[in-house]
This record gives structure tokens, sequence and C-alpha cells, in this order.
């Protein structure tokens, strides 16, 4: 009877992490691939945890760019790293949630007893971003090397046009409304009423803490320096209003007539390369190895919205996502001692933080009698976000996720944290923590 | 590994050249290998005095798959058979009438001494003698065992072990390290023991197996090398550095199956976040090597506060703090710990341009023998480690004059290698080690500086 029997389900115990500081695009990493940063990674949650020949229950992770020959990238950076070469491995995609749903999915097979331990990264880099060419040279190039004859090839070699050869770039724009991402954000700032300086007030304070987090050795243990770089390039100790008030708008081509464009390169997140990794495990797993338990993965909830044609923002998804989870378990949004919102842009933040205030907003789309209400900002990316980190945007989930857990397990046992990212395609990934 | 000099000195031309023009020939060094037998030929053991140890070593060499060889064979007919070492039991020295007998059995002795062989005297401390004339004596031995490590030539050593009454017990670690290839750049050197409770059975190939030690400073260099050996005779490495130096301590850590911490040892809380990671992850802590150091060198009239205080931050505070940390802590410092400092050769000579770093290594000399009586009455032990010239990518970058007359200022006529030190720090970190305590143990090859 037994062995038919559902197993029942625990908790995933989120043991540590490791990352690489994050560097701006085209500068430290410029040379590093994928798979050198999430090996590199894997090798230093390895060192971290005397994994050293262990072998895990699975390895997940993604990225978000990527290369052709990066079809099995997680795999292959398990091969290259220090776990056994019998770990099995699988790539995820969710755009900016990869991190945090791969950590999900690890959880979900810990909770079903389907592993014990399991790692949860994610990786991306914009420098070395893959180039393609484009659909009428690649289908020329494909028939020339079908081709068996000589004759045919040279009659697929006259194919080939001059302006065949500029390739195809990856662009940080939505497919299917042809607009950037921080575009998306500025129209959904404007109709939010998200002003200029409360953007850049979000973006020091993220900066400040990151510095003061560095400097208190907050992140000795969730971090491991890559190619010289110790820290993450992009975080600004000495951020200030006034210098974040110099910088000129880089979005709201999409405004209308005559609305302020309030997003700047500042207040909005660089093209950033990076990666992370987080070890889950089941408590008796780690108990056995000695190891810690920083916290526990308790739920998680995707959503996304209609944002081509639905009239919702790009980026409001886990707006959504979060009251579902949170009528789930019970909990109310101020149930919570640590917040985690990603800060893809500052505006972003404060976008959600608005719209769960509202109870129009709350009762029409969300369909909630009364609103979610408002967040203490005391208890908000306390440690900084990607505002000052950067955004590697499959690694941010997993450095967000490491973070939170230590700053639970610091805060006590029965502390509670949530997450909420946001992803491109309008979508959304949340998750709840438990120390 | 050995330097380009000593490579060529042993090559064929090199030989016939350095002869000729009579210039160092450095040997190329009997260095430890696990397996490797405890010596590479028989041992002849004599006495000079009464003698109160020469059983104790028999037994102890016996059990090594040493051939004991006795004086009277060692004059007779040898079969042209070159002894691995000598062992002189000088202990019971009345006066300095009774070393005669010491030249009658070391002379022919060492003339049969193979390449890298080891002298090894065992005395009574001259501090516990009880007249002048016994005094003179047991000092004597001294003088005798640094002129025969001068003179020894082809890698081979010389040094002294001071055995007071009732530590004999504590003789058998020691004498092993000292004849092995473990102590391969340790010349000249005097040692004394003290009573302690030895444990025996120990595994001579995994000594520190089921340990778990801690380095500093293990992301490079010296302290890379310590980790490496650590391990290697069974411990689990906790490698600690700086955060910055976090990627090749990752790699260290990897290499060997030990974990990285990274940690700033200056930081105010550093101390216990340490305490915690061991407790937390380990359970507690055997083994301490305060092996981080920095260097800020210039002239005391032009070196600023900044270099002053960094040196002896890292140098000889952070070693004070984590260590009265560990003791203050109620269990995370296992009762039979081991912790060893490494100090240095600047400490004992002193440096030009080197006063911030000379002085906190001389500190650390003080620190050890301040604290040993309380480390004993935990059956533990604390001693300091003073590396000589030792090549490393640091003294890669040293102006080649300057590092060839550094390197070759020593009996052995060589730099050591991170290794050297390593193994001593590995020797001292083992139970067998017991006895030795308070001792700072010079890892120079017998340097001309400061002996």
């Amino acid at each position: 009877m037994a062995s038919n029997s559902k197993p029942a389900t625990r908790k995933a115990a989120i043991v540590g992490g490791n990352r690489i500081p994050f560097a701006r695009s085209n500068s430290t990493y410029a040379q590093a691939s994928n798979q050198d940063m999430l090996t590199a990674t894997l090798d230093g949650l390895v060192a971290r945890f005397g994994l050293q020949g262990a072998e895990v229950g699975e390895v997940v992770a993604g990225a978000v760019l990527k290369h052709a020959r990066d079809f099995n990238l997680t795999r292959e950076s398990v091969l290259g790293s220090k776990l056994a070469p019998s770990t099995p491995a699988y790539d995820v995609q969710q755009a900016c949630g990869t991190g945090l749903e791969a950590a999900i999915l690890v959880a979900n097979k810990i909770a079903l007893g389907q592993i014990e331990s399991g790692i949860a990264g994610g990786v991306d880099t914009t420098s070395d971003a893959p180039l393609a060419v484009g659909d009428d040279l690649r289908r020329v190039l494909i028939s020339l090397n079908n081709a068996t004859s000589l004759q045919d090839r040279l009659k697929a070699l006259a194919r080939i046009r001059p302006g065949m050869i500029a390739p195809e770039i990856p662009r940080n724009s939505e497919p299917r409304t042809g607009l950037a991402m921080g575009e998306h954000a500025q129209l959904t700032a404007h109709e939010w009423e998200i002003g200029r300086e409360e953007q850049d007030e979000l973006t020091v304070r993220s900066h400040q803490n990151m510095a003061a987090a560095y400097e208190q050795g907050f992140f000795d243990d969730l971090v491991t320096p890559f190619l010289g770089l110790s820290r993450d390039q992009n975080l600004r100790p000495d951020s200030s209003l006034e210098k974040l008030a110099k910088l000129k708008p880089v979005f709201g081509r999409a405004l209308p007539e005559g609305a302020e464009a309030t997003m700047t390169a500042g207040n909005s997140t660089p093209l950033t390369d990076g990666a992370s990794a987080v070890l889950l495990a089941s408590d008796e797993w780690a108990a056995e190895r000695g190891l810690p338990v920083l916290a526990h993965l308790v739920d998680a909830q995707t959503a996304a919205v209609d944002y081509v044609h639905g009239g919702e923002g790009l980026l409001m998804a886990p707006v959504y996502a979060v009251p579902r989870m949170l009528a789930r378990n019970g909990l109310s949004l101020q149930d919570f001692d640590f917040y985690e919102i990603h800060e893809a842009f500052a505006s972003t933040v404060l976008a959600t933080m608005k719209a769960w205030e509202d109870p129009a907003y709350c009762k029409e789309k969300l369909g909630l009698d009364a609103p979610l209400g408002s967040i203490d900002r005391a208890k908000l990316n306390v440690h900084g976000s990607s505002l000052a980190a950067g955004h590697p945007f499959a690694a941010t989930g997993g450095r967000i996720v490491a973070s939170l857990a230590k700053t639970l397990h610091r805060a006590g046992p029965g502390k509670r944290g949530l997450i909420s990212i946001c992803a491109a395609g309008g979508q959304g990934v949340v998750a709840v923590l438990e120390s | 590994m050995a330097d380009w000099y000593t490579t060529f000195a042993n090559s064929g031309f090199g030989t016939t050249l350095t002869k000729q023009l009579g210039l160092p020939r450095p040997a190329v060094l009997r260095r430890y290998e696990p397996g490797q037998p405890l010596l590479p030929g028989p041992v002849v053991v004599g006495s000079a005095g009464k003698g109160r140890l020469r059983d104790a070593v028999t037994a102890v060499l016996r059990d090594a798959g040493v051939t004991v060889q006795s004086p009277a064979t060692a004059d007779g007919a040898t079969d042209g058979e070159r002894l691995g070492a000598v062992v002189l039991d000088a202990t019971g020295l009345a006066g300095p009438g009774d070393l005669a007998s010491a030249h009658d059995f070391l002379a022919p002795a060492i003339k049969r001494l193979r390449p890298s062989g080891r002298v090894l005297v065992l005395a009574d401390p001259p501090s516990d003698a009880d007249s002048p004339a016994q005094a003179a004596a047991r000092q004597a031995v001294d003088g005798l065992v640094r002129s025969i490590a001068k003179e020894l030539r082809g890698g081979a050593t010389a040094n002294a072990v001071f055995v007071p009454e009732g530590a004999e017990a504590s003789l058998a670690g020691p004498l092993r390290f000292f004849l092995s290839g473990r102590s391969a750049y340790v010349d000249g050197q005097l040692l004394t023991l003290s009573p302690a409770d030895v444990p025996t059975g120990e595994d001579d190939d995994r000594p520190l197996a089921g340990k778990v030690a801690v380095v500093t400073g293990a992301a490079r260099g010296i302290g890379a090398s310590i980790a490496r050996v650590l391990a290697r005779d069974g411990a689990h490495v906790v490698a600690v550095d700086i955060p910055a130096a976090g990627e090749s301590l990752a790699a260290v850590a990897n290499e060997i199956g030990g974990t990285a911490f990274q940690l700033d040892i200056t930081a105010p809380d550093a101390a216990s976040r340490l305490i915690e990671h061991l407790r937390e992850r380990h359970g507690g802590v055997d083994v301490v090597v305060h092996n981080a150091g920095i260097t800020r060198d210039k002239l005391l009239v032009n070196m600023d506060a900044a270099r002053w205080n960094s040196v002896m931050a890292v140098n000889l505070q952070a070693q004070l703090d984590i260590t009265q940390a560990l003791l203050d802590d109620a269990d995370v410092l296992k009762p039979d710990a081991r912790i060893v400092c490494v100090s240095s050769q600047s400490g004992i000579a002193g440096n030009r341009g080197q006063t911030n770093y000379a002085a906190s290594k001389a500190g650390v000399i003080g620190m050890v023998r301040a604290w040993a009586p309380e480390f004993a009455a935990r059956n533990a032990t604390i001693n300091a480690v003073a590396p000589g010239f030792i090549v490393t990518e640091m003294t890669a970058k040293m102006p080649v004059g300057t590092r060839e007359i550094g390197s070759r200022i020593n009996s052995l006529q060589q730099g050591g290698l991170p290794v050297d030190v390593a193994e001593t720090i590995a020797w001292l970190s083992q139970p067998g080690s017991a006895g030795v305590n308070g001792q700072t143990v010079r890892v120079c090859g017998q340097s001309m500086l400061g002996a």
C-alpha cells in the first residue's frame, strides 16, 4: 500500500548560496561565456559547502540570452564543475523569473521527496551575446549545406545578397510590441503617476543598503570573486539624489504628448553579466552534512498579464501573483518581516506597491474586496537590490533567494519574507520564505 | 620544484663547473611523500654520557621499519652501506669530559651519512643542570650541533632535541619528524620538549584523520601549501582568506576537498563569526594555523601609521584576538587542540625596512611562549614556525641579486619551499606533538640571519 501512496510533502530548506559579483556589460566579464560564469559559480558553491565530488539530486539553471551551443548549458556547467559528473541537470528559461523559477522547481521536487538536494541557478551575459545571421541568409546557408553537387552549391551561393550579411543582434525589447522593457515601464510609471524623485530616492537607498551590507561582511558567504572582481561593479556607495537628478531620461518615446519622462540610466538597471546559485535540500540532508538551514521555501506562485491588448503594464504580473499566494496561505501583505521586490526599474517597485494600495485596482483587476495595503519601506530590499547590484536576467532570482534566506536566518526563527520578481512577456514569479 | 641554480648545480656540466669554481653546491633535498619510508637507509644510535633514551629511540625506529645499527657495527665492516641518520643520545652528560665520546661516535658515523641524511642529538636541557660542569656539557651540545649542521653537505641536516626528565614520552613524534623528509629545510635547530600525555597508535600516513583545521591566508603561497599538507594528512581544512581573495581560496578548497570561508580576520566580529561557523558546520576545531600575514615595508623614519597599524592588526592582533576568543568559548576549541602561528626569520633577526613586520613577527614568538602553560593545562599546544627564505611568488619578484644572496646564505645553500613550512606546521598539528609547546621552530635551512 505504502508504495502506491502519494508521498507526504515537506518544505525544502535553503542551505545557502553563491554568486559571482555582477559586472557591467562589456566590462570585466566581456570574455566570459555563460558556461564559464555558471561553472565558476557552482565551484564557489561547492567550495563553500564542501561538495567536491558530491552528487546532488539535480541542478536546475538557465540563461535568458543563449548561444546555440548553450543548449545543455547547465549539464555542461556541471560537467565542468567539481560536482560529481553523475549529477543530473536541466535548463529552464522564464525570462527574468528564471532564477526564482529554478529554485521553485528544485524545492518542489524536494518537497515531493523525489530528490534530497538540488542546486538552482541562473546566468546571463549581455557582453558575450549570441549574434545570428538573418533568416534569409540562414536559409541559403542551410541549402548550401544540403547541396550535394558543385552545381547546387554554386546555385545556393548565388542567392546571397549583400543585405543579408548584417547579423541579428538580440534586443531588449518585447517581440509583440517592439517596445523596450524600459519603454513599457515608463508607460506604467506614467499611468501610476510615479514621480522622478521617488524613483531616485529608491535608487539611492538600494545603493546605500547594498554598500552597507558589503561593509558589514554580509556578502562574505554569498559572493565569490570572479576574474578579479570582488564587488558588484554597478554598486555606487556614493550615489546621491543630487547626482541622480543630473541624469537625463532615457525612455519615454511611447509616452503621450506632454507627459514627463522620469526614468534614467540611474533609476533603471543596466545591462549586466553574472551568475548565481542556491543550494536547497531536505532538512535531513543538510543535517547529515552539518550544513545550516537558513530558511524554507514555503510557497510560490506565477502569474501573467495581457500587456499586448489587455491594457495592463508589462511588469505588473507579480501584483496579481502575490494575492493568490497570500490567500492560499492565509496571509496578509503585512505578515512579512522582509520584502524583496526586484528592482528592474525603481518605478516598477513603486508601481507594484501603489497598485496593492489602490482600492479600485485591487477590486477591479485583482478581484479583492479590500486593497492589500502598504508595506513598511524599512523592510524592503534591506540589503539592496538590482538597481545597486545590477541584473543579469536569470541570475537575479538566485541572488535574491540566498540573500533573503540569510537575512531571515539572522533575524531568528519564524521570520517570513516575500519575493516578487517581474519578467518579460508580462510574467511574474513570487515566493514566500520562512526561517 | 628546485630553483634554477640548484637544478644547474646538480646537472652534469653544472656539477663540474661549480666544483671547479668552488661555487655553492645546493643539493636536491629529500622531501616527504606519502608512503615513503621514514629513512632511506639504516640508523646508527650511539650514546655519550649515561644515556637514558637509547632503548626508547631504538623502539620508535624499529616500529617505523628502520634498521638500527649499534656503534660497534658502525665502526666495523659496513659493506659500504651508507647511513640514513645518526642519532646520539647525549642525555646524562656529567661534564665536558663526557663529550669526548660524542666526538668518538659522531665522527666515523657522519662520514658514512647519505645525501639528505640526518644527525640528531638528544640531550638534557641546560637549564635543568645540577652543576656548572653539567650545564656546560649540556650547553656544549648547542655549539656542537650547530657546527655539524654547517659542516654537513648534500642536503643533510643536524638538529638537537632537549628532553627533560619526565618528557621521554614526548620524544617519538619529534624524533620521527627530524629524521623524515618532512623536516627537509629544518636545520641547526634546538627543540625543547615538555612532559605531556601523548596519544599512541597514530596513523603515520594520515596523522590528522578526522581533525578539523583552520588555515588563515589559505588562498595562495605558504597558506595554500599548509592547507594542502594538512588535507593530505587527513584533516578537513577550513580555508580562510579575505573576501577579495575568494576566487583562489575556492580553488584551493576544491583542490583539497576542504571548505572556503571568506573572512577579514581584522573585522571586529571576525572571531565570533569564525567560532559560529566552526560550531555550526563542524562542531568545533582541532587545529588552527594563524598564517595570514601582510608586509608594508618602509624604513621606520618614513613609515606612516597606516602601514604600521595594518601589519600589526593582521600579523599579531588578529592572532591574539582569535586565539583568546577560542579559549574563552566553552567548547569550540577541542581539549587537545593545536595552534600554530606563523612568525618569521625577520622576527628573530630583524630586517631593514621591516620594523613593523619584524615587530609583529617577534610578538608572535612572545605570544606562544606566554600562552604555552595555559594550553598545556588543556592538553593542547601553541607553537610558532619561523620561515626563512622561502621561494614563493613574492620572492620571484625580488631583484635577481637580492634573491640569489637571500636564498644562498644558509647551510643548505638554497631557499626553502612553501611545503617545507607546511610540513613543519602539519607536524606540530599532530596529536603526537603534544610535548612540543611554546616553541618557535625555524624553517630556514640554518640561515645565517639571526642564528
